[in-house]
């Protein structure tokens, strides 16, 4: 599997660090109660199929970068920086 | 039909004629007393259990493809009990009680072979670790010896002992463990629970699960509609999908462990080895290829295959502990899909609807479980409580934080197992 860095261009998925969902994106805020925080760490939906998760770039450029990416057959679609996703 | 050696001489000394198919192939009725969704390990040892223990035979087992297809056809087949935390401890050490067991109650050779597990370590920290581990494995009643540099080296002197990143210091050696046949356990229990009249329902896939006033009254399938007020869900690998149709969202994710099998080789490795430093672990199949793996690729998929990546490091770490493989050629690789769960131990639970029941989240250790959770889920399902060796199981642990079983000490959270 090949990840395109939005800055680095296209790299070995060794370079990469896998944090999870992209759910990391949206985080609830801190009051908005356990039932959400609970749902938000620990729950997924974990798609068979088309998902968006999250990867640092880590021994490159060190961006945040969120996946598009298909879980049944590793097909990398799409690379945004993570920064630049609207929450 | 029971099967003896004095059955085996007899069809060899008569043209093999005598053999009748192992189970029925049933239409699926409109009612059953209890609908188990999987055809798997966990799911026919459940339907074994519930009609064994509990006298539960109207009961249906349903499978989308054939029976035993999904990873138990396709694990490491390592069976053992050297569980350090409360709540995981008690329920594999009854795990491989019933293992011992098996062969004799199915009446079917699962091939259980106790040779014997080594868990090498390679510093004084990870002696000390394993000394706590190996005394929590004797407290729970099973066995646990410490052995030295020399005491493995007697036992497996082709290790590389002289590594420089990873010498060895000892091992701590695990004598009830070992592997089994595993398409024979899903056979065996199949067999077993068919013989009971529970109905093996193949080529069956469940749609729909069918919920009124919170309470499950049936299932929507490929082949018709089930009435039923109880349903398990135990679809490890595709736990996600199923629950969903219930409204669930799981703890889980899903990721792919590969494993790897070399062409077959003479007897050379006697017992399990595990070399987890390297992420590595290794046997010997009764066949003689040498069936070993790694860690998960870490990253969610459902693509049963794995990256070369990861396949690169499991060799190299097997050619750090044991060099003499090197010229051993790899067969095939395959991978598996896990459920992972945030804290890495399994869920066997009630659900918020009424009748609904989980078996799901067995990380990479579901095959050790196979007997032990089909016995608690089977309890679960039929008397409402959660039997006394899984009740650490549960599913709201995540949420309340209480009882979280987190065997590597890493943190309850997914990216860490």
């Amino acid at each position: 599997m090949r990840i395109t860095c939005p800055l680095c261009g296209e790299r070995d998925r060794r370079e990469f660090y896998y944090v999870g969902d992209a759910v990391a994106l949206r985080r609830p805020s801190p009051d908005a109660g356990e039932a959400a925080w609970d749902d938000y760490i620990h729950n997924r939906d974990n798609p068979a199929g088309d998902t968006q998760d999250l990867w640092q770039h880590e021994a490159g450029c060190g961006a945040w970068v969120v996946v598009d990416r298909n879980t049944v057959t590793h097909a990398v679609n799409n690379v945004t920086l993570a920064a630049k996703v609207t929450r | 039909m029971g099967y003896s050696g004095f059955k085996v001489i007899k069809e060899g000394l008569f043209g093999q004629k005598g053999w009748r198919p192992v189970w029925r192939n049933p239409e699926p009725k409109s009612e059953y007393d209890a609908i188990i969704i999987g055809g798997g390990g966990h799911g026919l040892s459940t339907a074994y259990y519930l009609a064994k223990n509990h006298g539960m035979t109207n009961i249906a087992v349903l499978e989308k493809g054939d029976l035993g297809s999904g990873n138990i056809g396709r694990n490491t087949t390592i069976v053992r009990a050297n569980y350090f935390l409360p709540g995981n401890s008690e329920f594999y050490s009854h795990s491989l009680k019933l293992w011992e067991g098996m062969e004799q109650d199915l009446n079917y050779n699962t091939m259980m072979s106790q040779r014997g597990i080594i868990n090498l370590f390679h510093s004084d920290g990870q002696r000390d670790a394993f000394v706590r581990r190996g005394n929590a494995m004797v407290n729970q009643g099973d066995d646990a010896i410490l052995l030295d540099r020399e005491g493995v080296r007697n036992l497996v002197p082709y290790l590389d002992f002289e590594n420089t990143r990873f010498p060895i210091y000892g091992g701590l050696y695990h004598p009830r463990g070992g592997s089994a046949r595993h398409d024979a356990v899903a056979w065996g229990y199949a067999r077993g629970a068919d013989q009971r009249g529970v109905d093996l329902i193949q080529q069956c896939e469940v749609t729909g699960i069918d919920i009124t006033a919170g309470k499950v009254t049936g299932v929507q399938t490929t082949r018709g509609v089930i009435k039923t007020k109880k349903v398990a869900i135990v679809t490890a690998g595709r736990s996600g999908q199923v629950a969903a149709m219930a409204g669930m969202r799981l703890p889980i994710e899903s990721h792919v462990l590969q494993a790897f099998v070399t062409e077959g080789l003479k007897p050379v490795i006697d017992h399990v080895i595990s070399f987890g430093m390297g992420h590595f672990y290794i046997s010997q199949s009764d066949k003689g290829g040498l069936v070993f793996g790694g860690d998960l690729d870490f990253y969610a998929s459902y693509a049963q295959r794995g990256n070369l990546p990861m396949k690169e490091h499991v060799m190299e770490a097997g050619m750090t502990l044991m060099p003499m493989i090197g010229k051993a050629k790899v067969l095939r690789s395959w991978g598996g899909i896990m459920d992972m769960t945030p804290d890495g131990s399994p869920i066997i639970d009630k659900t918020p609807t009424d009748g609904l029941f989980l078996d799901c989240g067995w990380c990479y250790g579901g095959f050790k479980a196979v007997p032990a959770s089909g016995w608690a889920l089977a309890h679960l399902m039929a008397t409402g409580e959660s039997h006394e060796t899984a009740a650490g199981f549960r599913l709201d642990r995540f949420r309340d934080g209480v009882g979280l079983m987190d065997e590597e000490g890493t943190g309850a959270q997914h990216n860490l197992h």
